[in-house]
């Protein structure tokens, strides 16, 4: 059980205070740490890992406020739960700690049971929150994690320059029907680890999948000096990978998986969308929508690779584009010049 | 003179939460450590140091509650919240009510740990 055996930092000046805090979590089966100033609970934070901080606001040398503002902008500690216990009178000051990343206030002498109550609501917060960082670990890149981390998860956006990449695999759905279940999640699985590969490879970010589809973020949320030639370059190494994994003697005699995807650059909208249990981080802006239409036009033109005007004098003249002239795209009042890339070239 | 020096339902609270023998031991810390708090406050008055007194009397105010010393608590919290007179004499005076009612509460405490 999480409430059981927490680690647990006491903070108060005073000792009678401190020790009638430590015999009461103990007696709630919590490991306890004493510290009489917040100087040396930073000392201690900073030195042993704590499930909990119970703080005290009256203090020498460096006193409640100090200890939460410190603890605020320090990415190791700023996750540390800390339960405010105090008896300073006035509610400005319990506003200050909650604003200063306080999860609770109680009022001294503290109540065991409220106590208790609070502790444990506490550290199941703190578990949720430590199983969440896990899943963006796992889930998100390791780049949308560490803007995460660093950002503190705020919602809203900023303007970037960016390249969008949509792709998906040709005729999935009809060849998932062929197959069993599980080979349809190994394929998947294989699918979606090349197709990493390749668009990490080259500073990508892929933010979203559904089913056999994927999009990706060239130049957010790390700007990137090339996003343009960094997503032509993903998607050649793209279609590669797709080749010589048709070619694994294990595909012998199974259907050859092709890829379409398409590219679209411009100004993008950054940032995370949702609402503060769920959130994705994601772009918007026109190229993303030119970038889904391409992506659907690779059927039609049969073109493996796509890309719109801005994305391909971004690479000037590093890459052999084939000029498919204006098309007009789904939900595109403008016809778009669309260009094929030609496949099996080197892309500097 | 006991009753009235300490909320006998609080310290049975307190008893009851932390355990009998934990509250002898911390009636000793609270007796070893109120003089300091008692002798800081004096200190702080004649420093003229508003802070420091503040900080004195906010310590001896939230001890006094946990053991239920409620008049003595009331005393402290009175110090905290108006702070430091600007006539010493008064402070002084008002010192002196805290220190009597810091004696009550300690023999009771006393009184209350031999009984």
């Amino acid at each position: 059980m999480a409430e059981r055996g927490a680690r647990l930092l006491v903070v108060d000046d005073n000792k009678v205070n401190r020790l009638l805090l430590a015999r009461t979590l103990e007696l709630q089966g919590h490991g306890v740490a004493l510290a009489e100033n917040g100087r040396v609970a930073l000392e201690m934070l900073r030195r042993e890992p704590f499930d909990l901080l119970l703080l005290d606001i009256e203090m020498p040398e460096v006193n409640g406020l100090q200890v939460l503002e410190e603890m605020k902008a320090d990415r190791q500690l700023r996750d540390i739960p800390v339960i405010v216990t105090s008896v300073v009178e006035g509610l400005d000051s319990i506003v200050r700690c909650i604003e200063l990343g306080a999860e609770d206030y109680l009022h001294k002498p503290v109540n065991p049971v409220l106590l208790k109550a609070r502790i444990n609501a506490s550290l199941e917060k703190k578990r949720l929150r430590d199983q969440q960082k896990e899943l963006v670990r796992r889930f998100a890149t390791r780049e949308v994690a560490q803007d995460l981390d660093a950002s503190g998860f705020a919602l809203g956006g900023h303007r970037v320059q960016a390249t969008a990449m949509f792709s998906d695999i040709r005729g999935f759905t009809a060849m998932a029907e062929q197959l069993p279940p599980e080979e349809t999640i190994e394929l998947l699985n294989t699918y979606y680890t090349l197709m990493f590969d390749a668009i990490c490879g080259q500073g990508g970010v892929v933010n979203q999948m559904a089913g056999d589809g994927l999009m990706a973020i060239f130049g957010a949320p790390l700007p990137l000096a090339d996003p343009c030639g960094c997503a032509v370059k993903a998607a050649l190494d793209m279609i590669e990978m797709i080749e010589l994994y048709n070619r694994e003697p294990e595909r012998a005699g199974k259907p050859a998986i092709a890829i379409g995807i398409g590219i679209a650059s411009g100004d993008l909208i950054a940032g995370y969308t949702g609402t503060q249990q769920r959130a994705t981080y994601t772009c918007v802006g026109d190229a993303v929508n030119v970038a889904a239409r391409l992506e659907a036009q690779t059927k039609v033109v049969g073109h493996a690779v796509l890309v719109d005007g801005a994305t391909r004098s971004g690479l000037a003249q590093r890459c052999r584009f084939e000029p498919l002239g204006a098309l007009s795209l789904k939900g595109k009042g403008q016809a778009v010049e669309v260009f094929a890339v030609q496949l099996g070239q080197k892309v500097v | 003179m006991t009753s009235s020096a300490i909320d006998l339902a609080r310290y049975a609270e307190l008893q009851d939460t932390a355990g009998a023998d934990f509250v002898l031991e911390l009636v000793d810390t609270f007796l070893q450590e109120a003089p300091g708090m008692l002798a800081e406050l004096r200190a702080a008055r004649a420093a003229a140091d508003a802070d420091r007194f503040r900080r004195a009397a906010h310590s001896l105010k939230s001890n006094s509650h946990t053991f239920g010393a409620l008049a003595l608590g009331a005393l402290a919290r009175d110090l905290e919240l108006t702070g430091m007179n600007a006539d010493a004499a008064q402070d002084a005076a008002r010192l002196d009510v805290l220190e009597a009612e810091y004696a009550r509460a300690a023999a009771a405490l006393m009184a209350l740990r031999h009984g």
